[in-house]
């Protein structure tokens, strides 16, 4: 019984705890942060029971509002695949909003409440992006994810507001033409239901007009997901913004976008769609693929460890779209394995980031040396491990997600996106193997450096917990992946 | 000529939408790219607007006139009830975007793409 109202539940717990949350933190500042996290900890559980209890009964829960029955009505549908991401982006909120305490205290002083209000309603349109099965609703969650997104960035340093209003225009375009598409497809189909428009379409595909709306779709949704060359906006904006809130937007926005791509694609039009078409699924791998290279040359090339990872998120966004373009079973447990892995390893990575700015006072990269090693093991643990994982060392998460996509290019002869793969590995290794050199080995450090000297100075525990639980995550995850891509192949459609 | 009869309303929402965009892509200052964004945005709502209007047709409610049964009787007021909502999307997105420009004016004394650009680096 209660299992048909949990996807709707989840979505609403974050509303619910953004109204109380504001109203609580006028009175005291310091109940802001604990409720956030309690928010996010109740729909974390939320979808733990309904993620084993689509486990044990296999039902898809389609929850009608207002019981109007669709296509009249709206509904949530919880199926294997939105069920999963929830799983995820809930679950590194809640790890990502328990690190924030000491961050945010630094970093927004006096006006803290204020970020755990926008940053709940943040989660409450990614979750309803994600929960949906209307395809106007998305864009309305849509919309409310991206403004809760731009006030997020423009709370950081002084050039956030400007990289934040660089994102809204290019967001605002995207979200405009992703709204136009579904005008397209509803003036074909009339319906704006994904389940009912699914059945329509495979009719309609000899029609100019489906395509361009798949085109005007992909666009649109792009430019949210950072697809290479819709990235421009990502760079300074993960940069400029404060570490918590790259922290939260990083891991989650860029997939649920890449969420939103799987739905229209693989279930609204089909795989099968794209064989009589023009190759539209070979050039956003393509796409995809550039974008791997560039990000990770680009990463090679930065200064700043945000920036870096930044970059590196181009890349590895494109490993996802490009499993997505693969179109086959392991191109697709490749791709969402990743969402996964990656969820993980950039939240770790920029919690480490936050944790040095905190106590070191700085992210630039080429004044590291191995007195951070020493002054803060545990962060500089966490970071190796995600660092290591980003290269694809097994038995480490990172390793699977790219091994499934490399027998997804073998089994479509696809040579050119294999050898993307493999040299993009490569320049992970560059970029990260740089940091770790330097930090634990004694070669860069500058003359004067007493190491002796170096007390060890780590942040909390509330700092230090969140960064093990992703680290030993990924470890986890890698060693188990075995039943997790089982259960992908089980929901891949068709 | 064909191509354009019949169709006046999509070329005007065309040429309405590239008017966006040069805003958005040519003008230097942020304020005119705002400005740029919302004729883009109203530019899909009449999109919308349009592709729900019918000849010889009325507002969806019963009267004895127009019977229940002859749907070509009524509009379809779905896409509209739709801009309702699309429409207060932009407002909101308007009102970040004011916000986000009066705080990049305090801090760098002008609204010039270019000037700021400079600024930052």
């Amino acid at each position: 019984m209660i299992e048909t109202h949990l996807p709707v539940a989840i979505v609403f717990t974050y509303l619910l705890f953004a109204v109380i949350g504001t109203a609580v933190s006028f009175r005291n500042k310091d109940w802001a942060q604990p409720l956030a996290v309690l928010g996010a900890g109740v729909a974390t559980l939320f979808s733990i029971i309904a993620f084993i209890s689509f486990l044990n009964e296999g039902e898809i829960v389609r929850y009608w509002f207002g019981n109007w029955q669709p296509p009249v009505g709206i509904e949530f549908v919880y199926d294997g695949l939105s069920g999963f991401i929830s799983l995820v982006i809930n679950f590194v909120a809640f790890i990502v909003l328990w690190h924030s305490g000491a961050n945010a205290k630094a970093e927004f002083k006096s006006k803290r409440h204020v970020y755990y209000s926008v940053a709940m309603l943040l989660m409450l349109g990614f979750n309803g992006m994600v929960m949906t099965g209307d395809l106007f609703n998305l864009y309305v969650f849509l919309e409310i994810s991206s403004l809760a997104s731009y006030a997020l960035i423009a709370i950081g340093n002084k050039n956030a507001p400007f990289a934040a209003f660089r994102y809204l225009i290019i967001g605002t375009v995207g979200g405009t033409l992703y709204l136009l598409g579904v005008g397209f497809l509803y003036t074909i189909t009339g319906t704006l239901n994904m389940i009912d428009m699914e059945a329509m379409l495979p009719m309609l595909m000899d029609n100019n007009v489906a395509i361009a709306a798949l085109v005007l779709i992909l666009g649109g949704i792009g430019v949210k997901a950072a697809l290479f060359p819709l990235h421009g906006w990502l760079p300074d904006a993960y940069t400029n913004a404060s570490s918590t809130s790259s922290a939260l937007i990083a891991p989650i926005g860029t997939k649920v976008a890449a969420y939103v791509l799987f739905r229209v694609v693989l279930y609204v039009y089909g795989a099968d769609t794209f064989e009589s078409m023009i190759p539209i699924d070979y050039i956003i791998g393509l796409l995809a693929s550039v974008g791997i290279i560039y990000g990770s040359v680009m990463a090679i090339g930065q200064k700043e460890l945000k920036k870096m990872l930044a970059y590196s998120s181009v890349s590895q966004i494109g490993y996802i779209i490009m499993g997505l373009s693969l179109m086959n079973p392991f191109g697709f447990a490749g791709a969402l394995l990743h969402v996964l892995n990656h969820a993980f390893m950039k939240a770790c990575l920029f919690l480490v980031s936050g944790n040095l700015r905190l106590k070191l006072g700085h992210t630039r990269v080429f004044d590291f040396d191995s007195s951070v090693a020493k002054k803060q093991p545990w962060t500089m643990f966490g970071f190796t491990v995600a660092a290591i994982s980003m290269v694809g060392l097994p038995p480490l998460a990172g390793f699977f997600s790219k091994w499934y996509l490399a027998i997804g290019t073998v089994q479509n002869s696809n040579w050119l996106f294999l050898a993307v793969i493999l040299v993009s590995s490569l320049l992970n290794a560059v970029y990260f193997f740089r940091i770790l050199e330097k930090v634990y080995t004694n070669k860069d450090n500058p003359a004067d450096l007493d190491l002796d000297a170096v007390e060890q100075d780590e942040v909390g525990f509330n700092g230090k917990a969140p960064v093990m639980i992703l680290a030993i995550g990924l470890l986890v995850i890698g060693l188990t992946n075995a039943a997790i891509v089982g259960f992908l192949f089980n929901i891949f459609p068709g | 000529m064909e191509f354009l009869s019949g169709h006046y309303a999509y070329w005007f929402i065309f040429a309405l939408m590239i008017v966006g965009l040069y805003g958005m892509l040519f003008k230097q200052n942020m304020v005119k790219k705002t400005i740029g964004l919302s004729i883009f945005q109203a530019s899909v709502v009449l999109f919308f607007v349009s592709i729900a209007s019918k000849w010889n047709a009325t507002v969806p409610v019963k009267s004895d006139q127009f019977p229940v049964e002859n749907v070509a009787n009524y509009l379809n007021p779905l896409p509209h009830t739709l801009m309702l909502t699309a429409i207060v999307v932009g407002v909101a997105t308007l009102g970040v975007a004011f916000t986000l420009l009066i705080t990049i004016y305090n801090r760098f004394g002008t609204l010039d793409e270019q000037e700021v650009i400079e600024k930052v680096q």
